[in-house]
């Protein structure tokens, strides 16, 4: 138990072992376990973020399917609500067509009639003057029985 | 154990007695062959065994904890990595717990301290008598006398030892103070405190014994336990062989708490030495 050179030659290794762990020991495993922290912060994290990011595409899609639905929908009832008025314009075209071609059919119809009527008061009143001529014999004066002539027509 | 020829006493003695070399009274340098020829080299000797098994165990300490070191990956670590960043974490806890300086050195100087000193107390759970017998009978290979081949094994229980580590602590405690505060500051908080300047000798006396208490009962207290320790089963090995495991079982588990709880004192007062050191405000 005697105090002799053991103690300075300790006190030397001492700081020579100190010296070698601060140097090449505590710096790279504390170093390795910070880093390690941080790369398990940073999954951590990025879990929770791609978590976020998921509800987020899920909300989305949802919105998505549900607006283009509702698009659907209108599309839908747009081109009932055309189709009807378009029917709804071609009938009342055809029906308008249809009283035309009714009203012009029609004064056809009468003019081809005045016309035959007219046609047929001709003959008469030439038939009527064949006839007079006839019964009386002689040449009626045009002149004087046009006026009853024409009434005569007129009266047919 | 007590063999024919030696009494208790001298097998004791034998045990406490350090592997001496150095130099005789007249002149050349040689290993001791007793206590009182160790006496009289004086300072000019080293204690073989100390200062070997502290750095064989110091050695083997760097160097697992370098090939940790080296391979410390962000992966997921296995085996003794884990071992070794528990320790770290251990370490790291007590440091920023304790030590509210910024100073890289603290942190490794604790780690060594205590994973050197705990190996080195572990020493004491080795059966007193392999050790010293092995180097008996390879010291007769090389042509010693047995009886004169010393071998103490547990470094710790030299107070070279510890005084030599608290030295150290001593002088970073200094180096730290006047660095940190100033001469001045430093001088000021040994001579100013705690009756003001008018009673600076007092304060000087006080503050000194106090400065001086920290290494001389760091290496006391260390050395007091493992000395004690090593005593009870050097005691333990005077039975009769097939009861001494009765007595010395019981103690080596109750030492391994003695060994780590001391290693575990001396590292925790030199982070608060250390932490006092760097205080600047009083």
């Amino acid at each position: 138990m005697n105090i002799n050179l053991t103690l300075v030659g300790e006190t030397i290794m001492f700081a020579m072992f100190v010296w070698f762990c601060m140097k090449f020991i505590w710096p790279p495993l504390v170093e390795a376990m910070a880093a390690r922290k941080k790369s398990i912060e940073d999954g951590l994290q990025a879990a929770e973020r791609g978590k976020e990011e998921h509800a987020q595409a899920k909300q989305n899609s949802e919105e998505l399917l549900a607006n283009t639905k509702n698009q659907a929908a209108d599309i839908i009832a747009n081109a009932d609500k055309q189709a009807n008025v378009m029917i709804d314009n071609a009938k009342g075209a055809a029906s308008e067509e249809a009283d035309k071609i009714k009203v012009h059919a029609k004064a056809e119809l009468d003019q081809e009639i005045v016309k035959a009527r007219n046609e047929l008061k001709g003959q008469v009143s030439t038939l009527v003057m064949r006839g007079v001529n006839s019964v009386l014999e002689k040449e009626v004066d045009a002149k004087t029985h046009k006026d009853m002539l024409s009434k005569l027509s007129k009266s047919l | 154990m007590a063999t024919g020829e030696l009494t208790s006493s001298a097998y004791i003695k034998h045990h406490l007695q350090n592997l001496t070399y150095g130099k005789f009274p007249d002149g050349h340098w040689g290993f001791a062959e007793n206590a009182i020829e160790a006496k009289e080299m004086g300072f000019m000797a080293f204690h073989v065994d100390t200062l070997g098994f502290s750095f064989v165990l110091g050695v083997l300490f760097l160097f697992l904890f370098a090939k940790a070191a080296k391979r410390a990956s962000i992966d997921a670590p296995s085996g003794f990595q884990n071992f070794v960043e528990s320790i770290i974490d251990f370490i790291d806890d007590n440091v920023r717990g304790s030590f509210k300086g910024q100073n890289p050195m603290v942190a490794p100087l604790a780690l060594t301290t205590f994973i050197w000193i705990f190996l080195m107390n572990t020493m004491d759970l080795v059966p007193v008598d392999w050790l010293p017998v092995l180097a008996q009978k390879i010291g007769g290979l090389f042509g010693a006398d047995p009886h004169h081949v010393y071998l103490k094994v547990v470094p710790t229980t030299d107070p070279n030892m510890t005084f030599g580590m608290s030295i150290g602590i001593f002088l970073l405690i200094l180096f730290y103070s006047v660095k940190e505060k100033g001469i001045g500051g430093f001088v000021g908080e040994l001579t100013l405190h705690p009756f003001g300047k008018w009673m600076l000798p007092a304060n000087l006396f006080l503050e000194g014994v106090n400065l001086l208490a920290k290494p001389v009962s760091l290496a006391l207290r260390l050395f007091g336990n493992m000395y004690a320790g090593e005593m009870i089963f050097i005691l333990c090995a005077l039975l009769p062989f097939w009861i001494q495991w009765s007595l010395s079982l019981p103690w080596a588990i109750f030492h391994i708490l003695i060994v780590t709880l001391q290693a575990f004192i001396f590292m925790t007062l030199v982070i608060v030495y250390m932490d006092m050191a760097h205080q600047k405000e009083h």
